[in-house]
C-alpha cells in the first residue's frame, strides 16, 4: 500500500528501530543492497535550495541501484508557470516510483502526498517538518550512544523556526527518561504547540535558558542549529539574532568527554571549525548517516507500495 | 422588544452574548437575502444574557460552524409554527472552509483552490489546527 512520510511521527518507534537496523545492515554490507531498487526511479522535487538533502537522496537511490529524475528549482519547473503542487504530484507520479519533495510552503508535502499515486517523502516544507533529517539525527544518536533513553539533550540556537528541532523533540519525547535543555534567545524559543504536543503530553522534563555555557556540563547531546535568514520577514531581526550562539573549543571545556555534538548543517558560524577535529563533533558523521537512513526509508516505502 | 415568531425556519438560541454577529457572518447569512433577525443581549434565566438568531427560511445551517463558535448554542427547526427538532451542538472533528489559515507560510496562502481544513487536536481546550501547517485556528 502506498504510504507517504510527512512528519517523523508518521513512523512508530518500532518502525524507527527497523529503519535503524536496516541502515546498520547497509553500512555493514552495502553490496547486498546494490541492486535493491534496480530500474526504479526517485523524483527529487526541490522548490527550495538544498545541498545535503537532495544529494543525499540522489546518492541513496544510486547506491540502491535506482535512478533519479529531478527538478532542481521552482524556476525550472511548471511551478513557475503557476502549476499547483497537487497537479505537479499527479504528473510526477506518471514518471517516477517515489518522490522526495522540498517546498518553501508549510503543508506542501501533505498536499503532494494526498494527490500523488506514489509515496512522497517530505524533505522539508518551510519551517514545518523535515523528517529525514530527524532520521539522520536518530541514527547518529544511536551510533554514538547505543540508546534512545535516559539522555540529556541540549538544543541550541533557533528553536522557533528550526523544523529539525521540532521533529527531534517529537521523536525523542517518545522514549523514557530523556530530558531536554532548550537554549535560545528569548525571541527564538520553542513554540508552545511543540511543548504542549510533546514535552507536556509525555511529561518530559525540560528547562529553558539563554546560557549555553552554564548547562554544558549536563549535556549528553548538544544539537546546534543555524539562525535561518530565510525564515525571517525582517532582516533587522535576523542580524540581531544571528550570532547569539557560537560554539568554540573554550565553551566545551566543561562538557562531558562523551558529549555528541550534532548540527543539521549547513552551518554559518555557530560551530567554530576548530571543533571539527574534536572527537565529540558528529555533524559530518550525521551527514553520512542521513544517506543510510534515506536508503532504508526508500526501501521501506517502495516495499510497502509493492514496487520492489 | 418583539420579534415576530417564524412559521418555517431556524432559530439559533442560547448563543453566548456577543457571539451572534460573529455567527451571522461565519454562517454567511450576510450573503443571503433571507429575513434574518439578530437579537442581542436578551435576558436569559440560565445565561444572564444571550443572543438569538432567527432565520425566516428552512435552510440547512452549517452546524459545524455553530459548534465551533459556540458549542452551548441550540438549533431549533421550526415547521408550520411548531418546533420539530432541537439540535445540541458537538465539536466537529474537522472544519472545512469555515476558517482560513492565517499562517502566511501555509500552502493555502498561495494555492487558492485548496480547501481550508482544520482538525480538532485538543477537545478540552477547543483547539483546531490547520491540517497542512498545524497552525492553530483563530477567528
Amino acid at each position: 500500500m502506498k504510504r507517504s512520510i510527512i512528519d517523523i511521527l508518521d513512523l512508530s518507534t518500532q518502525e524507527l528501530e527497523e529503519l535503524i537496523a536496516t541502515a546498520e545492515d547497509i553500512i555493514a554490507d552495502p553490496d547486498k543492497y546494490a541492486h535493491a531498487c534496480d530500474r526504479k526511479k526517485l523524483a527529487t522535487l526541490f522548490f527550495e535550495p538544498s545541498t545535503r538533502t537532495r544529494m543525499s537522496f540522489e546518492a541513496a537511490m544510486y547506491e540502491l541501484g535506482g535512478h533519479v529524475i529531478s527538478v532542481s528549482s521552482a524556476m525550472s519547473s511548471s511551478a513557475a508557470k503557476g502549476e499547483s503542487v497537487a497537479d505537479t504530484a499527479k504528473t510526477v507520479s506518471c514518471y517516477a516510483d517515489i518522490i522526495a519533495m522540498r517546498h518553501p510552503k508549510e503543508g506542501a508535502a501533505y498536499v503532494a502526498a494526498t494527490n500523488a499515486t506514489i509515496p512522497v517523502i517530505n524533505t522539508g516544507d518551510g519551517g514545518h517538518c523535515h523528517p529525514t533529517q530527524t532520521l539522520a539525527d536518530l541514527l547518529t544518536i544511536w551510533r554514538e550512544k547505543r540508546r534512545f533513553e535516559g539522555l540529556t539533550i541540549g538544543l541550541c540556537g533557533d528553536l522557533k523556526f528550526g523544523r529539525t528541532v521540532h521533529s527531534l523533540i517529537n521523536a525523542m519525547s517518545r522514549y523514557n527518561g530523556n530530558r531536554f535543555v532548550l537554549i535560545s534567545p528569548e525571541e527564538l524559543k520553542v513554540p508552545s504547540y511543540v511543548k504542549k504536543g510533546s514535552l507536556k503530553k509525555f511529561n518530559i522534563p525540560y528547562t529553558q535558558t539563554t546560557d549555553l555555557e552554564a548547562v554544558m556540563p549536563e549535556l549528553d547531546i548538544l544539537y546546534m542549529t543555524r539562525v535561518q535568514r530565510e525564515r525571517f520577514f525582517n532582516e533587522e531581526d535576523y542580524l540581531r539574532l544571528k550570532d547569539s550562539y557560537i560554539l568554540t573549543p573554550d565553551k566545551l571545556k566543561n562538557a562531558k568527554p562523551d558529549l555528541a555534538i550534532l548540527h543539521p548543517l549547513p552551518r554559518v558560524n555557530e560551530i567554530s571549525v576548530a571543533i571539527d577535529d574534536d572527537p565529540r563533533a558528529c555533524y559530518f558523521k550525521q551527514v553520512l548517516n542521513g544517506k543510510y537512513m534515506r536508503m532504508a526509508l526508500i526501501l521501506k516505502l517502495l516495499k510497502e507500495a509493492g514496487t520492489i | 422588544m418583539n420579534i415576530d415568531s417564524i412559521q418555517n425556519g431556524v432559530v439559533i438560541d442560547h448563543i453566548t452574548a456577543g457571539q451572534g454577529m460573529k455567527l451571522y457572518h461565519l454562517l454567511k447569512l450576510d450573503e443571503t437575502d433571507l429575513s434574518v433577525a439578530i437579537i442581542r443581549n436578551v435576558v436569559s434565566r440560565k445565561m444572564g444574557k444571550k443572543d438569538i438568531i432567527k432565520i425566516d427560511a428552512d435552510i440547512p445551517v452549517n452546524l459545524d460552524v455553530i459548534a465551533y463558535v459556540d458549542p452551548g448554542a441550540t438549533v431549533n427547526i421550526i415547521r408550520n409554527g411548531a418546533l420539530v427538532e432541537k439540535r445540541q451542538m458537538e465539536l466537529p472533528e474537522m472544519l472545512t472552509d469555515v476558517l482560513t489559515c492565517k499562517n502566511p507560510r501555509c500552502i493555502t496562502s498561495t494555492e487558492q483552490e485548496l480547501k481550508h481544513v482544520f482538525r480538532l487536536t485538543d477537545r478540552e481546550n477547543k483547539v483546531y489546527r490547520c491540517i497542512y501547517c498545524e497552525t492553530k485556528a483563530g477567528i
